[in-house]
């Protein structure tokens, strides 16, 4: 899977939810595209991801 | 005094003439969105009515204080105004003719769809990064044809290089370095504009189809 233009191996189909989970993104912080196509906050518990996904992940810092 | 008719000529006239007629009227009926009305947005709407851009759709609940004044473009004696009545006089001062919607209100997930509804492009300038996440989202979300172009890193004073601008995907373009937050370190005047002005040159690029 591609996760921000880095290759990474995914060994089995996971939700969406777990794997920002695991990689410490706070969900509230961040907008989510998976193969270009934006994911609702309302779905990334339910949408799974396999290996040959591209995953673009943008975390958002304060200041304006 | 300068005729109302002839300022109109003027204005438009000299801006055909660095851009051609057809450059021109394609920033003339562009709409542009700027939601946040801080050290980002002041200085894009002021660079966007520059530019010719015809419609802005200002956005922000919030008024004109002393703190503000080190780095947004605002002035004394507006301390107290609502920014969208504050920046308005400003950008009118510039160009009379640009085209004003003011919606001082604070942008929601539940009031976004129809704020934006009018908008062909959406600055987001916000302050706080959950509310740049919701306005990213909902735009995304809500409209597949609209783009949103978002300022994300702008705080300190590391090198002003490090303010890049790169396209996300078809709909969203970032400016910013991507990691510096206000809530570590201040906001500095310059910075903050340089981003500001690579959103701003980026919604040029966008209305003018050098985007792709």
């Amino acid at each position: 899977m591609k996760v921000n233009g880095e290759q990474i191996i995914l060994s089995e189909k996971i939700p969406l939810s777990e794997f920002l989970q695991r990689e410490g993104y706070f969900c509230d912080k961040i907008a989510v595209e998976l193969n270009g196509e934006i994911i609702p906050r309302s779905r990334y518990a339910s949408v799974f991801l396999t290996d040959a996904d591209k995953l673009e992940i943008v975390s958002f810092v304060g200041g304006g | 005094m300068i005729s109302t008719d002839f300022l109109y000529e003027e204005w438009n006239c000299q801006l055909r003439e660095r851009c051609g007629k057809e450059a021109t009227d394609k920033l003339q009926q562009a709409r542009v969105a700027v939601a946040g009305l801080g050290g980002l947005g002041s200085n894009i709407a002021i660079l966007l009515t520059r530019m010719g851009v015809g419609n802005l759709h200002l956005i922000d609940f919030d008024k004109v204080d002393y703190s503000n004044l080190q780095r947004q473009q605002y002035f004394v004696e507006q301390v107290g105004k609502y920014k969208v009545e504050a920046l308005a006089e400003t950008l009118r001062k510039i160009n009379p003719y640009v085209n004003l919607k003011l919606s001082c209100v604070k942008v929601s997930a539940e009031n976004l769809p129809e704020l934006l509804a009018q908008d062909e492009i959406i600055c987001e300038a916000f302050d706080k990064a959950e509310a740049k996440a919701m306005l990213v989202n909902g735009v995304l979300e809500h409209f597949p044809g609209k783009v949103i172009v978002a300022g994300n890193g702008i705080a300190g004073l590391g090198a002003g290089n490090l303010i890049q601008a790169r396209r996300v995907s078809k709909s969203l373009y970032l400016c910013g370095d991507g990691v510096s937050t206000c809530e570590e370190v201040p906001l500095y005047a310059g910075r903050v504009a340089l981003c500001a002005a690579q959103q701003a040159h980026l919604v040029q690029r966008i209305i003018l189809g050098l985007e792709g």
